[in-house]
């Protein structure tokens, strides 16, 4: 790949990045667009749980990863630490890998 | 000023969430060498691009025999959604002069699900720049040891290190969803988006979510803005 090419790639991902930041602030203060800003935040965040649980690629896949969430799911439901979340989950994953 | 021990939180939300991350610099360094990639290439993309999803796709439309123009439109694709994380940061976290271009390089999915997920002004800034930081210190130290030694580490999936990344966002955005609309709006978007997987190009699938979102609260109603937002 072409050095160019990685460059003006990694700029338009800045840019992207950027956009918010030099909005201005009167608009981003609007209490309906903060409202709208923070429920894009929490959809694209669901989202990308559902993408990382359960794609591969094109493909819909049900592995690991589904039992882990499940459990990372009841261990939130149970008010339980966040770090004890994110290792249970792993480790149900890598578990079951090991035991396929 | 919050309590210490509720920094403690924050800080180990930022670290768990950088070490999940980081350890896929390792793969991502390992596949950018593999898809023809230099290894200074590999390194100059994740500190100048700095977003896994849109580094990821690069490279494997490159492997994948794609020209440098769709590697990059199929990049910048899967960044839109960080333009949307920075409406909403940017007057979360007022960063100004020089903070604010390194703010807008952090601002990924990890920084933003952790800041997000605070309910006081100064737990939202800690948690977006711990994380951010973390993240880029340790995304950029594994981009580098992937690219040079390969994936002779091995996959992160075999140590589960996909399903604690996803967990770790279930974790983040779990305390945002006890108001009944959230709820409506997250279910929506995980309908959508796998739905979208099989048929849509890579990123559309989670940027679908903003559609649903706008159509969720276009409308006042019970608010999910956090209470950091309303005293900042």
């Amino acid at each position: 790949m072409s050095w160019t090419a990685l460059l003006a790639a990694s700029g338009i991902c800045y840019l992207t990045k950027l956009v918010g930041y030099l909005a201005p602030h009167r608009w981003l203060e609007h209490p309906r667009i903060r409202r709208i800003a923070a429920m894009v935040t929490v959809a694209l965040l669901s989202a990308l749980v559902a993408v990382q649980t359960l794609g591969s690629g094109h493909q819909l896949v049900l592995d690991a990863r589904v039992p882990a969430l499940v459990v990372a799911a009841v261990l939130l439901w149970r008010k339980a630490p966040f770090i004890v979340v994110v290792a249970a989950a792993g480790a149900v994953a890598a578990l079951l890998r090991m035991a396929t | 000023m919050a309590h210490p021990l509720a920094r403690n939180v924050v800080v180990r939300q930022a670290l768990s969430v950088g070490i999940a991350t980081g350890a896929y610099g390792i793969s991502f360094g390992a596949l950018s060498v593999a898809s023809g990639l230099t290894v200074a290439q590999t390194c100059a993309l994740s500190l100048l691009m700095f977003t896994g999803g849109s580094q990821f796709a690069l490279v494997g439309v490159i492997g994948a025999g794609g020209t440098g123009v769709a590697a990059a439109a199929t990049a910048g694709l899967l960044g839109v959604r960080n333009g949307f994380y920075g409406l909403q940061m940017a007057p979360l976290l007022r960063a100004r002069s020089w903070r604010r271009p390194l703010a807008a390089q952090l601002t990924i999915d990890e920084s933003t699900a952790v800041g997000t997920a605070q309910k006081q002004s100064d737990l939202i800034r800690l948690g977006f720049w711990s994380t951010g930081l973390a993240v880029f210190i340790l995304w950029n130290l594994t981009t580098l040891l992937g690219a040079a030694l390969g994936d002779a580490m091995g996959d992160p999936r075999s140590y589960g290190m996909d399903a604690a990344a996803a967990a770790a966002f279930l974790g983040l955005i779990w305390p945002r969803l006890t108001a009944l609309r959230p709820r409506m709006v997250a279910l929506g978007a995980v309908v959508l988006a796998v739905a979208l997987i099989p048929i849509a190009p890579a990123g559309v699938p989670v940027l679908a979510a903003v559609v649903v979102a706008v159509a969720g609260s276009w409308r006042a109603g019970e608010s999910v803005v956090t209470d950091g937002e309303a005293t900042s």
